[in-house]
C-alpha cells in the first residue's frame, strides 16, 4: 500500500477525535480555485450560421483582393523560357544524343537568336532549368562532406561522399561526393546587336552560404580526375567559397523539375530587341531524356511567375462567397425550430438505446 | 509445513529474516536493468526500440538516428523518474519503519531498546501503550491481570473498532516478572497473508509450566502494523519478522487494468501497423522497380551495375522507417500526462468532499478513469453503501408480542417500559441475550459514561438499546460481564464464545450464573439459522410473522434464543470444543460441527428488529444513473424481503403496475432451474415499458452457475436490475466475472471487507470510506465518502476523461499521419529512394513539442456543462456507446490526415515551384502548413475556450517560430537563414493562408452543415446551453415558442411515462444477436 493511504487510516483514526474537527476538515479538504474546480471562465464559441456565415464571407472579401494583386504581380514578371535539349544537337546525332555530348571532340557551342516579348526590367535573372533530375534522390541528398567544405584541414573527411569520395590512389577528394561530381557545366554568352550583356556571377550564391558553409580558403583538389568524368571542372586556384556555380548546384532542389540561377544581367531590354545566346551544351541530360531549358525573367515582390497562389486565392475567395450565399440560402429556406432539435435529440438517445 | 519458533533463544535466530521491511521494488543496482525490461514489455516500447536500432543502419536511415532516440530517451526518463521517485519513498517510509526503537526483552531476562529491524524471530517485544506492533507476535504476557489487550486493526484490515486480544491460557498465571525468562516453543504454520487464521500452539519449557500443548489462534496474535491500545503494556515473541509478516504477505502490486479506451487504442494501433506494413511493402516495391527502370538512367546517382544481395531490402526498409512515425511515439506519455491530471480532477472536486467524515474523494488508481465513462453495470452493495450503516434499533417482538408497532420506536412503546420495570422474566431473557450474546468491548470513560465499541454495527445497536431498556453492560473481560438491570447488578462467567461465522449465521456465548450456578446457552442470529433449531414444543409461527413483517418495512432481523445447560453436558462438549479448537487442520470446520451440536433445542425468546437507514441523495443518485442508461444491480448479503424494500425504497425498482419483480426461486435443483427458464421467457416477451427485475438468493445462484450459466448470463443481459440476496462475497465477484465475460464494462461499488473481492474483479471498483472501515477503500480504485458522489464520479469526471482521452488518441494518430502522408507524397517526387522531406531535427521537434502541448489543452475542455449532463444524463449514453472513439470516428481523423497532407503538400509544392524549389526552404514551408493547420483542428475542436488553452495554442505557435528563428541563427546547421529568409518573404505568408484557408474550409464546412442540419446529442445539448444562457442574461420574457431545453425535458420525461410503441425499444430481443 503506498503510504499516501496509510496517513490517512493510520493513528491519526483514534486520536482524530480529539483533535478539533475544524482542523481535519482544513487537511483533507480540497482547496477551491476555479482551476481546481475546473470552473474557469471559459467561451463556448458554437458554429451557428451567425458565426459562420460571417466569416466565410469574411475570408471571401480578404481572399479575393489578394488573388488578384498575386495574379497581377505575376503577370507583370516577363519571361523567356527556351528548351534548348534537343534544338542544339546536329540534325545528324539526334539519334544518339548521348554520345553526342559524351564526345568531348565535338564542338557544342549553339548559338540562337530570341526576341525580347516586353521591356524587360534589369536586373534581367539568368536561370537554367533541369528536367527529370532527382536532386532529392537519397543518395544524391547524402553525397557530400559539409565538413570539408567548410574547413581547410578536414580535406580527407570525405564520409558519406562514396562512391565519389577518393580519387585514384586514395588521395580525397575536395569537394567530395555525387553533389559536386554531377556539376552543371552548360554556359551561356549573350550579345545584342554588337554590345556583348555581360553575365554577373557575382552574387548568385547567399551570402550565409559563402560566409558558412563554403570555405575561404579551400581550395579543389583531385576534382574530376577519376576514370569517370561527371558534370563541370572548377578552376582550382578559387576557393570554394568564390566558385559561385558549385554553391549554387550544391543547394539541394526539392522537386526534380527546378531552376537555378545561372546570373544576372544589369541591362534593361526592351520589347522587340533582338539577343543572341550562345550556349555550350555540354551537359549530360539525355541519359536520362531530362529537358534543358534556358529562362530569362525578370522577378516582382511575389518572385517569379507564378500564377498558382494567385489562382488559389480568387478560387478559395469565391468558393467561400458562394459557401455563405448557399448557407444562408438554406437558412432562410430550411429554418430549424427549436423543437425540431430536440427532437433529433431524442432520436439520437433511441438509436444509442437501441444498440445497447 | 511448520515453522518452530524457539522462545528467547539465541541460536536459532538466524534461521529466519530480520525484521527489515522492504516495499520497494528496485535496489540501486536492479534499477536500470529491471525498468528497463518492465518498459519493454510493452508492444509500443519494443517496436520503437526495433526502429530506433534500424535506424542506426546509416544506409537505410532516412533521418538521423536522434528522431527515434532522442523521444524514445525521453519517454524511458520520464517513466522511469517517475518509479524511481515512488520507489524512493517507499524506501524512505520503509527506512522510518525499521529504524525505529523497540524495547526487546534479551537473553538474562534484560529490557534493551534496539531499532525495529533486528528483532529476530524468537526475540521478545514489549510493547507500551499506543505503540505500532513491529511484528507478528504471539501474545503471552500484558499488564491487564485477565491477560487482554486492545488492538486497533485499522491499517490492516481497515475496521476502526478495537479488538481484544487475550494471552494464551497457559501463560495466564505467569507472574510478569518471570515473563523475561520464558523458554518454549511455538509450533506455528508458515508465513501466510491470512489475517484471519493463525492455527498454531505453543508450549513451554520447564522449569517454568508442564509441559502441556496450547492451541494459539488469531486471537492471541499482535499483528505487525496494528496499534496497542488501552494497555498498559503487553509483551510477546516474534513469530514472524520482515516481509514474512501476514501484513508483509498480504501486500502485493495488483496487476494494471486496461480501460475499454486503451484496449481501442491499442487496435487502433495494430490496425495503423498493418497500414504501414502494407504502405511500406507497396513503396518498397515501387522504389525498387523504379531504381532499376530509371534509377541507372541517371548517370549522376552512380548506381553500381551489380549490387549485393541485401539491396532489394534497403528501400523497403528505408520505407518503414520513413513511415514509423505513423505510430506516434508521444501517445503513451501524453496520454499518461493526461490521465493523472484526470486523477488529480478526482482528488480536488470540492462537491465530493464528504463534510461529515471529512473524507475527499481519492482515485488510488490514475490510469482507468475514462472507464468511468462507459460503465454499464453498477453492482452495489446494500449495507453502508446504500444505507448509512448506522443501525438503531426499532422494533421487538417477545413472546408474541410486538413491540414498537405504534409509533415505530420500541425504546418508546409504554408497554415495553412497563413490562421492563415490572420484571417480565421473559423479557429480562430478551435483554440479558441483548446485551451478553456479543463481541461489544464496553469501555469506561474517565467520566463514568460507558461506550461500547464493536465489531458489528448490530450487536452495538442491541446493547445500546438494551441499555436503555435498564439492561447495562458495565464491564467485560476474557472471562466475566457484569451488567446491571433496575439497578441490581448481575454477574456472569463468560465461558465459551461460539465465534459468528457467515456459514453458521449464528453466534452463541456460554455463560454462568455466579448467583445461581446454572449455565446457560444465550444464542443470536439470523431467523434460518435460529427458528429451525429451536425445541420441539415451541410455537415459531408468530416469530415467522414477525421476521416477514419486519423485513417488509426494510429492518433487519435477528432471532435471539437461549438454552439451560446441564453441569455433565457442558463438561462433554467443552472438552470436544476444546479439541476441535487445537486442532491445527481444518480447525473452522471442527468448530462448526462441535458448536452445531451444542446449539440445538433453543427456546426462542424474540426477534429484534434494526433499521438501517438510506444514505441521503441515494434514491435520486439511483434514477439518474438508470436514466444515464447505467444498469443497476444489488448484491447484499441480506435477506431478500429486505433487500426488495431497501430496492423499493432507493428507486432501484418500480412498485406494480409500472414495474414488475420476477423472483427466482424454488425448492429443489428443478424447481431453481425450471423459474430461471420461466423469468427468462416472461423477460423476452415483457412489454418494453415496463421496469423488470428479478431477484435471487445465493442458494438459487449457486445451482443455477453450477447447472445453467448461460441462461442466466442471458438472463443478465436482459435485466436492466437485479437483486440479489444472501450472496457470499465470492458470489459477488462470481456475479462481476459474469457480466464481464459477455463484455459489459462493470463498476463494483461496496464498503465492507465482504465486498472487497467483488471490488477487485470489477473493471472500476469503489469503494466507501464508511463505518465498516477502509478495506474496501483501499482495494479499490476509486474511494468516495457517499454513495451519491457516484453521480458526480461516473458522469462528471468519466465523461468528461473519456471525451479527452478519445480526443487526445486520435488527435495523436491524426498529426503523425499528417506528416508522415506528407513524407510519403514528398517520396513519390524524390525516385521513391525514401528521402526525408524534413530533417532531423524538425520531426523529433514535432512529435514531442510542437504538437504535444496544444493536444495537452484539451484536458481543460469541457464539451457541456456539469449541469447540463447531470440534467440529462442521457447524455452518458453517447461515451457509454464509444461513439467518440471507435473505427469510424478514428476513419474520419485518417481522412482528415490524408486531406490534410495533399492540401500542404500539394499547396507547398506549386507555390515552392521552380527556383524557390529549395529542399530546406520547402521543408519548412511544409513543417509550418503543418503547425498552421494543427492549431486551427485543436480550436476547432475545442469546445470551450479556458485561459490555459488559449495561452498553450497559440504560444506554442509563437514558440514554434521563436526556435526556429532561433535555430536558423546558427550559422552551423543546415537551417541557418532559413527561416528569417521565409519570414521576409510574403509568398510565405500567403502560402500559410493558403493551406489554413484550403485545409479548415471544407471541414468547417462539413461541421456546420452537421451540427445544425443533423445534430448530435452533444451539440443539441451545447446549443440549449447557450439559449439558456441568453435567456437568462436577457431576461427576456418566455417566447410563445417553448424553449428547445423545456422542450426536450418534457419529450424526456414523457418518455420515461410512456414508452409508446412509437418508439424504439429500449432493449430489444435482438441484445443477444449484437452482444
Amino acid at each position: 500500500m503506498p503510504p499516501a493511504n496509510g496517513d490517512r487510516a493510520g493513528p491519526s483514526s483514534s486520536s482524530g477525535q480529539d483533535d478539533p474537527v475544524a482542523t481535519v476538515k482544513k487537511r483533507n479538504k480540497p482547496q477551491h480555485t476555479s482551476f481546481t474546480q475546473q470552473e474557469l471562465p471559459a467561451c463556448k464559441p458554437l458554429l451557428t450560421p451567425q458565426i459562420v456565415i460571417p466569416v466565410l464571407v469574411l475570408v471571401g472579401l480578404i481572399f479575393i483582393p489578394i488573388g488578384l494583386a498575386c495574379i497581377a504581380a505575376s503577370n507583370k514578371v516577363v519571361e523567356l523560357v527556351y528548351r534548348y535539349d534537343t534544338k542544339c544537337v546536329p540534325r545528324n546525332m539526334l539519334h544518339n544524343k548521348v554520345a553526342y555530348v559524351q564526345n568531348p571532340s565535338i564542338d557544342k557551342t549553339c548559338t540562337r537568336i530570341f526576341k525580347v516579348p516586353k521591356d524587360m526590367q534589369k536586373p534581367i535573372y539568368i536561370y537554367y532549368q533541369l528536367d527529370k533530375f532527382y536532386q532529392n534522390h537519397r543518395r544524391f541528398v547524402r553525397s557530400r562532406n559539409d565538413l570539408q567544405l567548410r574547413n581547410p584541414k578536414k580535406a580527407k573527411d570525405t564520409q558519406y561522399c562514396s562512391p565519389e569520395a577518393a580519387a585514384y590512389g586514395g588521395r580525397p577528394i575536395v569537394p567530395c561526393g555525387l553533389r559536386a561530381w554531377s556539376l552543371f557545366n552548360d554556359t551561356y554568352s549573350f550579345t545584342r546587336g554588337n554590345q556583348t550583356l555581360r553575365v554577373r556571377k557575382h552574387g548568385i550564391s547567399w551570402r550565409s552560404e559563402r560566409e558558412h558553409r563554403f570555405g575561404r580558403h579551400v581550395y579543389p583538389m583531385n576534382f574530376q580526375n577519376g576514370t569517370l568524368i561527371g558534370g563541370g571542372q572548377l578552376d582550382p586556384s578559387k576557393p570554394l567559397s568564390e566558385q559561385g556555380d558549385l554553391i549554387v548546384w550544391m543547394r539541394t532542389a526539392a522537386l526534380p523539375t527546378f531552376r537555378k540561377l545561372y546570373g544576372k544581367i544589369d541591362v534593361d531590354l526592351r520589347d522587340g530587341e533582338l539577343v543572341a545566346v550562345t550556349m555550350q551544351n555540354n551537359y549530360n541530360s539525355y541519359s536520362f531524356d531530362g529537358k534543358k531549358s534556358l529562362v530569362l525573367s525578370t522577378a516582382g515582390w511575389l518572385g517569379g511567375k507564378n500564377a498558382f497562389l494567385g489562382r488559389a486565392y480568387l478560387v478559395v475567395g469565391m468558393a467561400c462567397s458562394l459557401l455563405a450565399l448557399l448557407l444562408t440560402l438554406l437558412c432562410v429556406i430550411f429554418p430549424l425550430s427549436a423543437t425540431e432539435t430536440a427532437r433529433f435529440f431524442f432520436v439520437d438517445m433511441m438509436r444509442l438505446h437501441a444498440k445497447q | 509445513m511448520k515453522r518452530f519458533v524457539y522462545i528467547n533463544d539465541e541460536f536459532c535466530r538466524d534461521s529466519y529474516c530480520d525484521n527489515r521491511i522492504s516495499n520497494t521494488k528496485y535496489t540501486l543496482w536492479n534499477f536500470l536493468p529491471k525498468n528497463l525490461w518492465e518498459q519493454f514489455r510493452r508492444f509500443m516500447n519494443q517496436y520503437f526500440l526495433l526502429i530506433a536500432c534500424l535506424q542506426l543502419w546509416s544506409s537505410i536511415t532516412p533521418v538521423s538516428p536522434a528522431t527515434t532516440w532522442g523521444p524514445l530517451a525521453i519517454i524511458f526518463i520520464v517513466s522511469a523518474s517517475k518509479e524511481a521517485w515512488d520507489d524512493y519513498n517507499r524506501y524512505l517510509s520503509d527506512k522510518k519503519a525499521n529504524e525505529r526503537k523497540v524495547w526487546v526483552v534479551n537473553d538474562g531476562g534484560i529490557h534493551i531498546q534496539i531499532k525495529a529491524q533486528d528483532i529476530h524471530v524468537g526475540n521478545i517485544v514489549w510493547l507500551h501503550e499506543n505503540d505500532e506492533i513491529p511484528c507478528d507476535l504471539v501474545l503471552f504476557g500484558t499488564s491487564d491481570p485477565q491477560g487482554i489487550c486492545y488492538v486497533e486493526t485499522a491499517a490492516l484490515d481497515g475496521e476502526t473498532d478495537l479488538k481484544t486480544r487475550i494471552i494464551p491460557s497457559i501463560c495466564a498465571s505467569m507472574p510478569s516478572e518471570q515473563l523475561g525468562k520464558v523458554k518454549g516453543l511455538v509450533e506455528c504454520p508458515n508465513p501466510d497473508n491470512d489475517i484471519r487464521r493463525f492455527d498454531a500452539n505453543m508450549r513451554l519449557f520447564p522449569p517454568i509450566i508442564d509441559n502441556e500443548k496450547c492451541p494459539l489462534t488469531i486471537n492471541n496474535t499482535l499483528l505487525q502494523s496494528c496499534y496497542l491500545r488501552y494497555t498498559e503494556w503487553a509483551c510477546g515473541v516474534a513469530v514472524y519478522t520482515g516481509n514474512e509478516t501476514k501484513s508483509g504477505m498480504s501486500r502485493g502490486t495488483a496487476d494494471p487494468k486496461l480501460t475499454a479506451a486503451d484496449a481501442m487504442i491499442d487496435r487502433l494501433t495494430v490496425a495503423i501497423f498493418m497500414f504501414q506494413i502494407v504502405v511500406v511493402l507497396v513503396l518498397g516495391f515501387a522504389g525498387n522497380i523504379w531504381k532499376d527502370s530509371q534509377g541507372l538512367k541517371q548517370w549522376y546517382l552512380l548506381y553500381p551495375a551489380e549490387g549485393t544481395w541485401y539491396d532489394v531490402l534497403i528501400i523497403p526498409l528505408r520505407f518503414e522507417l520513413l513511415c514509423s512515425i505513423m505510430i506516434p511515439i508521444s501517445i503513451k506519455v501524453t496520454l499518461d500526462l493526461a490521465k493523472s491530471v484526470y486523477a488529480k480532477f478526482i482528488d480536488w472536486d470540492e462537491q465530493m468532499f464528504d463534510q461529515e467524515t471529512c473524507t475527499p474523494a481519492h482515485s488510488a488508481n490514475t490510469a482507468i478513469s475514462e472507464d468511468l465513462g462507459q460503465v454499464e453495470y453498477i453492482l452495489s452493495d446494500k449495507t453502508g453503501t446504500l444505507t448509512e450503516n448506522r443501525m438503531i434499533f426499532r422494533r421487538c417482538c417477545i413472546s408474541g408480542t410486538l413491540y414498537g408497532d405504534n409509533n415505530g420506536d420500541a425504546l418508546k412503546d409504554a408497554r415495553l417500559l412497563d413490562a421492563v420495570s415490572s420484571n417480565d422474566p421473559d423479557i429480562v431473557k430478551f435483554l440479558m441475550v441483548m446485551s451478553l450474546c456479543n463481541t461489544v468491548i464496553p469501555i469506561k470513560s474517565n467520566d463514568g459514561t460507558i461506550s461500547y465499541k464493536a465489531q458489528s454495527q448490530d450487536e452495538e445497536a442491541l446493547v445500546a438499546a438494551a441499555s436503555k431498556l435498564n439492561m447495562l453492560l458495565i464491564s467485560k473481560d476474557s472471562s466475566a460481564a457484569d451488567i446491571c438491570f433496575n439497578s441490581c447488578k448481575l454477574h456472569y462467567d463468560l465461558l465459551d464464545i461460539l465465534e459468528f461465522t457467515s456459514d453458521r449465521k449464528r453466534m452463541s456465548v456460554v455463560v454462568k450464573d455466579v448467583q445461581s450456578g446454572k449455565i446457560l446457552l444465550l444464542s443470536k442470529g439470523a431467523d434460518e439459522a435460529i427458528l429451525c433449531r429451536c425445541h420441539q414444543g415451541q410455537q415459531i409461527r408468530n416469530f415467522l410473522e414477525a421476521v416477514e413483517m419486519y423485513s417488509q418495512l426494510g429492518l433487519r432481523t435477528l432471532c435471539l434464543g437461549w438454552r439451560e445447560l446441564e453441569e455433565d453436558e457442558y463438561e462433554d462438549w467443552s472438552k470436544k470444543f476444546q479439541d476441535a479448537s487445537c486442532s491445527l487442520e481444518n480447525r473452522e470446520h471442527k468448530i462448526a460441527e462441535v458448536c452445531h451440536s451444542l446449539e440445538k433445542d433453543l427456546h426462542i425468546l424474540g426477534v429484534t428488529a434494526i433499521e438501517d437507514r438510506l444514505q441521503d441523495g441515494v434514491p435520486e443518485t439511483i434514477k439518474l444513473l438508470k436514466s444515464a442508461g447505467i444498469n443497476v444491480w444489488m448484491l447484499t448479503g441480506d435477506k431478500q424481503n429486505t433487500a426488495i424494500q431497501i430496492g423499493l425504497l432507493c428507486n432501484l425498482i418500480t412498485p406494480e403496475p409500472k414495474g414488475h419483480l420476477l423472483s427466482i426461486n424454488g425448492k429443489t435443483e428443478d424447481d431453481i432451474l425450471r423459474s430461471l427458464e420461466r423469468t427468462l421467457v416472461t423477460m423476452k416477451s415483457m412489454p418494453v415499458t415496463k421496469d423488470y427485475a428479478f431477484v435471487l438468493d445465493g442458494c438459487a445462484l449457486e445451482i443455477i452457475l453450477k447447472h445453467s450459466k448461460e441462461s442466466f448470463t442471458r438472463l443478465a443481459m436482459l435485466s436492466r436490475t437485479a437483486i440479489c440476496c444472501r450472496m457470499t462475497p465470492l458470489q459477488k465477484a462470481q456475479l462481476v466475472g459474469i457480466l464481464k465475460s459477455v463484455g459489459y464494462l462493470t463498476l463494483g461499488i461496496g464498503d465492507g471487507g465482504n465486498d472487497v473481492r467483488m471490488i477487485q474483479e470489477a473493471n472500476i471498483g469503489v469503494g466507501i470510506s464508511g463505518r465498516e472501515g477502509l478495506q474496501a477503500a483501499r482495494a479499490a480504485d476509486y474511494s468516495i465518502g457517499k454513495f451519491k458522489f457516484l453521480q458526480r464520479l461516473i458522469l462528471v469526471h468519466g465523461r468528461y476523461s473519456y471525451n479527452r482521452t478519445a480526443f487526445i488518441s486520435q488527435y495523436s494518430f491524426y498529426k503523425s499521419l499528417l506528416i508522415c502522408f506528407i513524407q510519403i507524397l514528398f517520396s513519390f517526387l524524390s525516385g521513391l529512394s525514401g528521402t526525408s522531406l524534413f530533417n532531423s531535427t524538425s520531426l523529433m521537434a514535432y512529435n514531442v513539442f510542437y504538437t504535444s502541448l496544444p493536444v495537452m489543452t484539451i484536458i481543460f475542455d469541457k464539451d457541456i456543462s456539469e449541469a447540463t449532463v447531470l440534467q440529462y444524463p442521457q447524455i452518458l449514453l453517447y461515451s457509454q456507446a464509444g461513439r467518440l472513439l471507435n473505427p469510424s470516428t478514428f476513419a474520419g481523423w485518417f481522412g482528415q490526415s490524408v486531406y490534410h497532407a495533399l492540401v500542404v503538400f500539394l499547396t507547398t509544392v506549386c507555390a515552392y515551384a521552380d527556383e524557390k524549389s529549395e529542399m530546406e526552404e520547402l521543408s519548412m514551408v511544409a513543417l509550418s502548413g503543418c503547425i498552421w493547420l494543427q492549431a486551427f483542428v485543436v480550436t476547432l475542436d475545442t469546445n470551450s475556450f479556458t485561459y490555459p488553452q488559449i495561452v498553450l495554442i497559440w504560444g506554442n505557435f509563437v514558440a514554434f517560430y521563436m526556435i526556429n528563428l532561433i535555430v536558423s541563427a546558427v550559422p552551423t546547421l543546415k537551417m541557418y537563414t532559413i527561416m528569417f529568409r521565409l519570414c521576409c518573404q510574403p509568398s510565405y505568408w500567403i502560402t500559410m493562408a493558403l493551406i489554413v484557408a484550403v485545409g479548415m474550409g471544407p471541414v468547417l464546412a462539413f461541421r456546420y452543415l452537421r451540427n445544425v442540419y443533423r445534430p448530435n446529442a452533444i451539440s443539441i445539448l451545447q446549443q440549449i446551453e447557450q439559449n439558456n444562457e441568453n435567456t437568462q442574461s436577457t431576461r427576456t420574457v418566455e417566447s410563445p415558442l417553448k424553449s428547445p431545453g423545456t422542450y426536450l425535458t418534457h419529450l424526456l420525461n414523457d418518455q420515461r411515462s410512456n414508452r409508446g410503441a412509437s418508439y424504439q425499444p429500449l432493449l430489444s430481443d435482438s441484445v443477444e444477436s449484437t452482444r
